[in-house]
């Protein structure tokens, strides 16, 4: 479970993040939308401890997230994050970008790292491109290796950062459908996402934020079908 | 008027003797390399540290080593210390000479191939729950290294030049230390420096093409 508890974050004067409450169930799936500058990659940062917040606390199966004692490299091998940018190691192979820090980091066997990471990127569909370096891949292949990177440290949590935003249209749908797949296994995940059908689909509950406050959070039946903060109707209405 | 007469064959004679000099040449600069990455690596991390002392050190270093002589850096390693009462031998006076050069231009190397990585390499492997130094060693090192191949190929072809200042602190089983001695005694003075010439060129053209394949092996991305 993730417990964001009255949340706050600035940078310098500019105050990001306004005091954000949500719990996030263990297989529960959140999406996050909302505009640009609103605070939502922020929040995914506090959430594994990337960034430090100002007050109230985020806490990861009940180990509070930004206290002095919690080990953060032990604490983020339980969260999975993806960003918008591609972040494959470019100078490791495919195969080689999902067993490194399950060797290094998990100290995993390195035949063990090997099977796991090779049933990962089956997962994902890149089992033929096992000994292919990254540049060689499209960015819709680059952000499934991501998360079949992240995924192979076997997390309880996956967050995604806008992940098809960086895509070439015609490359989004093919990421959208690996969350897809995780989100029907039963993976918790906090999405943030422009796409407003994938959102609908996949979600339990949608959060809209709005210049760093969540101002409205409801099943996406109910958001999008009902919204009743005047800033979603226009954000809607916008992106419709 | 132009009336020296070149004798080769006296110059060749002495070859052998130049060859064993050509070796301990190679031998300071490839040791003053190994030990200069190895340090450049860490006045990198001092450098990333954010820990001021730290930093300190290793923009002094690199700002000692790329704005004074080099010649003036192997004097102090070998006389600079003796005034302190700390007698370095020529041999160990040019390779420490040489390694602290080698660090300071290779750390600011490095510092220029840091800046072609982006933070978010690093990022991702924080993510992936690598402490700091793992991230940098895992990621952001093999990366680094790679950037600043060539430059660090053109330091050591600089470290083999570097050793004919060896001369000036008593050195003479380098290269140049054999071919001024060769010198003193036959007076061939042309011909053996020519002929120390081309050895030079040799081996730094074979440390540029070796490097050529070597980056080949290596960098297969
Ligand atoms: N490291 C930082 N330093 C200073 N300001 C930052 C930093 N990161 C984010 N910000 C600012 O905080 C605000 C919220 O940023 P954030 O990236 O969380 O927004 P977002 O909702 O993810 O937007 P987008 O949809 O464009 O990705 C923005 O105004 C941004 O400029
Ligand atoms: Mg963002």
């Amino acid at each position: 479970m993730i417990e964001i508890e009255n949340v706050r974050k600035s940078f310098g004067t500019l105050e990001v993040l306004k005091g954000i409450d949500l719990t996030v169930q263990k297989g529960e799936v959140v999406t996050v939308i909302g505009g640009s500058g609103s605070g939502k990659s922020t929040l995914l940062t506090c959430i594994n401890g990337l960034e430090p917040i100002d007050s109230g606390r985020i806490l990861v199966d009940g180990t509070e997230v930004h206290a002095k004692a919690t080990d953060l490299n032990r604490l983020r091998r339980k969260i999975g994050i993806v960003f918008q940018q591609f972040n494959a190691f470019p100078h490791l192979t495919v195969l080689e970008n999902v067993m490194l820090a399950q060797v290094k980091v998990l100290k995993r066997p390195k035949a063990e790292a090997e099977a796991e990471a090779v049933k990962q990127l089956n997962h994902v569909g890149l089992g033929d491109k096992l000994a292919v370096y990254p540049s060689r891949l499209s960015g819709g292949q680059q952000q499934r290796m991501a998360i079949a990177r992240a995924l192979a440290m076997s997390p309880g949590y996956m967050l995604f950062d806008e992940v098809t935003s960086a895509l070439d249209p015609q490359l989004v749908g093919e990421v959208l459908d690996t969350l897809r797949m995780l989100a029907r296994e039963g993976m918790t995940m906090i999405c943030v996402t422009h796409e407003m059908k994938f959102a609908r689909e996949v979600s339990d509950r949608v959060a809209f934020f709005h210049k760093g406050v969540m101002a409205e959070i409801a099943p996406p039946d109910h958001l999008f079908g009902a919204p009743r903060d005047p800033e979603l109707q226009k954000f809607l209405s916008a992106t419709h | 008027m132009f009336n020296y007469t070149f004798q080769w064959k006296q110059a060749l004679a002495r070859l052998p003797q130049m060859l064993d000099g050509a070796l301990v040449t190679m031998q300071i600069a490839l040791l003053s390399m190994a030990i200069g990455i190895l340090l450049a690596i860490v006045l990198t991390m001092f450098r990333l540290s954010g820990i001021r002392v730290l930093s300190a050190i290793a923009r002094t270093w690199v700002e000692i080593a790329r704005n004074t002589p080099a010649l003036f850096q192997i004097y102090m390693a070998h006389f600079g210390l003796g005034s302190f009462g700390i007698y370095l031998s020529p041999f160990a006076s040019i390779l420490l000479g040489i390694t602290f050069n080698n660090a300071g231009y290779l750390t600011e190397n490095f510092r220029g191939a840091l800046k072609a990585i982006p933070d978010t390499q690093a990022r991702a492997a924080r993510s992936l729950g690598f402490p700091q130094a793992g991230a940098f060693r895992y990621v952001v090192l093999p990366q680094m290294l790679r950037i600043a191949f060539l430059p660090m190929t053109n330091q050591m072809v600089w470290a083999i030049l570097m050793t004919s200042l060896g001369v000036t602190v008593g050195m003479n089983s380098d290269l140049y230390g054999v071919t001024q001695d060769l010198n003193a005694l036959t007076f061939r003075t042309f011909e053996l420096f020519a002929l120390a010439a081309v050895i030079f060129y040799v081996i730094t053209k074979a440390i540029t093409l070796g490097a050529r394949l070597i980056a080949a092996r290596l960098f297969r991305y």
